[in-house]
Order: structure tokens, then sequence, then C-alpha cells
């Protein structure tokens, strides 16, 4: 069975991989991780896919308006956005005024990608206008520069800050201007096998699939 | 007089499998810039040309490669000639430590300039507290990955053309009273000018078309370091026009630069 995932489930999902495999041992999961907006070409190309897990909604909406999903699809974990520092916080960053600081070095995603567009959002709603020194071309990029320690601040969202084990500190960004980022989760049309796909989608909503992802940072819906 | 045997070909007609082999060659450099051409939106060109995204990429592209290429002379050509000249025991290590950025990925490059020079780096750290100056992130960044990756151009060249030139031209010069400056300025400079010429050439190009040390290494903010090639990569996710007509910048003024250098001096090579 093939589960079209976006990347930024890539460590959780393998988790539920295998508590999914544990209970259903006749069953072999396949996860096919990548950018949600490449997976969904994937699927209206055609490709056999079972599941489709996407980072945010508009790429589900797009599926499903192409008649490609066999169900409704259901927000399964939301993702929040958190700042990240270089452990020790050297800066002393305690928020998103601290963007405005020019003596600081501050990046960001560039606009285009999800953590950029939403990082920008954020400050927004904090009204601070952020004295930027990179936009960098994606969370992976921007993180590896934090950890360095050559950025002082960043925005990325709180599960990336989890997946460094340790080189990047999260700080709190307050609910009324955190921007939440949706995965919604569906079986699609042409699975070739409806059955366990299904069931994938049963046990990721269920409680122990739900305990994972938390595990992992992600927030119960 | 002897008669002209197999020197010249006497057939006038070129051997036809060599013939469409190169023409599948030429294909291959041809059509992904057919590809590009089709796509420019001519109509709306003039627009995106003059906003500003498009001029500040250009014009930090354009100070950013000359000024790399211009630090390349002025440390490259000396290293080239003691490469050439002197021989000193761990010169074949030299070699391979300046082809090295020929050859690795221009990201690993980024990424060892990063740990070396940045704020907690090795050099980077004791260079800011004694300049003030950082250079993750601003302009002299994007000079000095430009640098890295494109100076191996001119140090070859340069180093091929020393060795191969005679020394006794040099020798005879020197015997004749000439000075070593004089020596250097009016024998071996002009004797080696073309691959000079063709290592500058080079050397520029690649340092205009810089992408992986830049933006591991200098990060990505337009009008402090946003090149050419950068801003192409960033309006790719976006904004597929502008992202065309950077490139058709991009390849206009290269082919431009290689095209009449090549008029004007390769003939000699």
């Amino acid at each position: 069975m093939l589960v079209s995932a976006a990347a930024s489930l890539t460590d959780a999902f393998a988790e539920v991989e295998s508590a999914f495999e544990e209970e259903n041992r006749d069953v072999d999961v396949v996860l096919n991780l990548g950018s949600s907006s490449a997976l969904r070409e994937q699927i209206l190309e055609g490709a056999p896919a079972d599941v489709f897990a996407s980072a945010n909604t508009s790429n589900m909406d797009q599926v499903a308006d192409a008649g490609e999903l066999s169900g409704e699809a259901e927000i399964f974990v939301t993702n929040s956005l958190q700042i990240a520092v270089p452990t020790g916080n050297p800066a002393g960053v305690t928020g998103l005024e601290d963007f405005a600081r020019e003596e600081l070095l501050i990046g960001l995603c560039v606009e285009d990608v999800p953590c950029g567009d939403f990082g920008r959002q954020a400050l927004d709603n904090a009204g601070v206008t952020p004295s930027i020194d990179t936009n960098e071309p994606d969370v992976r990029a921007l993180l590896t520069k934090i950890e360095a320690g050559e950025l002082d601040a960043g925005i990325t969202y709180v599960t990336d800050v989890l997946s460094t084990s340790g080189t990047v500190e999260g700080l709190e960004i307050p609910a009324e201007v955190n921007v939440v980022a949706e995965y919604p989760i569906a079986t699609l049309a042409g699975a070739p096998n409806p059955v366990t796909a299904a069931a994938w989608v049963e046990f990721v909503l269920s409680d122990e699939g739900q305990a994972i992802l938390t595990s992992y940072g992600f927030i119960s819906p | 007089m002897k008669a002209d045997t197999s020197v010249r070909p006497r057939t006038r007609r070129p051997p036809v499998l060599l013939v469409v082999l190169g023409a599948i060659g030429l294909a291959m450099f041809v059509i992904p810039f057919v590809g590009l051409l089709a796509r420019v939106p001519w109509s709306d060109l003039p627009a995106l040309l003059a906003g500003d995204v498009v001029t500040d990429a250009l014009r930090l592209s354009v100070v950013t490669s000359l000024t790399a290429t211009l630090i390349a002379v002025v440390v490259g050509i000396p290293l080239a000639w003691i490469m050439a000249r002197l021989d000193f025991p761990g010169r074949s290590l030299v070699r391979g430590l300046v082809t090295l950025p020929l050859v690795l990925p221009p990201v690993v490059g980024g990424a060892a300039l990063l740990f070396a020079l940045g704020r907690r780096g090795l050099v980077g750290e004791s260079l800011e507290q004694a300049t003030g100056l950082l250079l993750p992130f601003s302009t002299w960044g994007v000079v000095v990955a430009n640098t890295f990756v494109a100076m191996p151009f001119l140090v070859i060249t340069v180093e091929g053309a020393l060795r191969n030139l005679d020394q006794r031209y040099e020798g005879a010069a020197a015997s004749l009273g000439a000075g070593r400056w004089t020596v250097l300025r009016r024998v071996t400079l002009p004797m080696i000018g073309p691959s000079l010429v063709a290592g500058l050439v080079l050397t520029w190009a690649r340092a205009f078309g810089e992408f992986g040390a830049t933006i591991t290494f200098a990060g990505n903010l337009q009008g402090r370091t946003q090149t050419l090639p950068l801003a192409v990569f960033v309006a790719l996710e976006s904004d597929r026009d502008t992202a065309v007509a950077l490139s058709l910048v991009m390849v206009v003024v290269s082919l431009a630069v290689l095209v009449t250098l090549r008029e004007r001096w390769w003939k000699a090579l």
C-alpha cells in the first residue's frame, strides 16, 4: 500500500508505519514522501497511490476538485510556528518584536514556500516589520544556518525545531498571532488497496496514531 | 619536390557520421535555450526587466563577478606562477587543492566557507573581532563565494601557459639587460596573453553564474546578496515569467561576453 505524504511528516509517519504494520502483519506500507505540491502533481498524473496526506489544504482541495478522492478529506493534525534560535539563544531573543532589531541576523523562508508565507503572516499579525538578512529557499536551509549559529533567529514549524534534536531551541509564538497549518488526509479514488487505505486513515485518526504524531510536535485537531 | 601525400584531405565533403554526431552534440546545447526562448513572455518583457528584482540582481551580479575576477588576478596569477616555476614539496597537493572547487558541488564549498568564515567559524570569528567584518549575508560574502568557485579557472589556465612557455625567451631578455619587471611586462605577459584572457573570461563567467556556494554561504536577500542565479531560483517557485526573463538576461550577457572575447582573443589560441 502506497501512502503519499508531505515531507514534514517523514519521521512521524515512519513511526506510524511500524505501529500500523505491527497490528496488520500482512500489510506492507510504502511511504512516498515529497513536497505536497509535487505529490499532488503525481496523483493528478495518475500515479497509483492509496492515501494522500498533505501539509496544507490547498493541495488537497485541488486533488478533490479533480475527483481523485474516494471520500472526504479530514484534518488529522495541525502544525504551528515557533521562533527558532541557536542553542543557548546567544542573542537573547524573546519574541517576534526582536525580528525588527537591525543588529540581529534574521532569516525567514522565501515568501513563496509555506513556512515563509506563514512566518510573514505571524509577523504581520504581531505588527512587526522584520529586518531580514536572508530569505532561505526552504526550511531545512534556514535551520542549517540557525544550527550553525550564523543566524540569530528564524521562524519554522514546531516539528522542525523538534527534529533537530537539541541544536536549535524553539520559543513560543503567542496563539493570538501564530499561524496554524492544517494537514488533511484522504483515501484516493484510484487506490489499488481501498480497504487497507481506509484502515490507515482510521489508524492515523485513532488515539494511538494521534499519540505518535503529537510526540513529534504535531497538534491534534 | 615530393608529391603532397595525405597531409591534406583531398575530399571537400566532411565525413557524414562525424557531422551527424557533432550535430547531436550541438543540439544538446541549443535545445534547452530554444525551450527557454519559447517561454519568454515577449510583450511583458520590458516591464519585467525594469522590475527592481531584476535590476538589483543584475547590478549585484556584475559588481560581484567583476570584483571576484579582480581578486583572482591579484592573488591567483602569483599562485599560478609559484605552482609553475617553483619546485617545492607538496606541489601536487597544492595543485589538487586549487582544482578542488572545480569538482566539488558548490553547495559543499559554500558550507565549508560558512564553517570557516562564518561568525562562529574557525577564521571568521577572529576576523569579526579584528575588523568587524561579517562575511555571511553580506555582499562581500558573495564575492568570496564567487572567488572560491571561479579562481581555479584562472590559476589552472595561467599555470599551464607558464609551464609551456619557453623560459629561454625570458633568459634572453634578462641577459640583454632587462630587469625582472620588464621581462614580466614585455616578454612573459605578452606570450601568455591569450591564455590569460581565456582564463579571465572563464573565471568571470563562472562567477557570474555562481549559485550553490553563494546561497549556502551568503544567503539570499534582494539588493545585498541576491544575484541573478539566486533570483532565477526563487522566481521559479512563484513567478515563472520573471524567472524566464532573468534567465534570458543571464544567457544574453554571458553569450555576448563569450562570443565577443572569443572573436577578439581566442583566435590566437
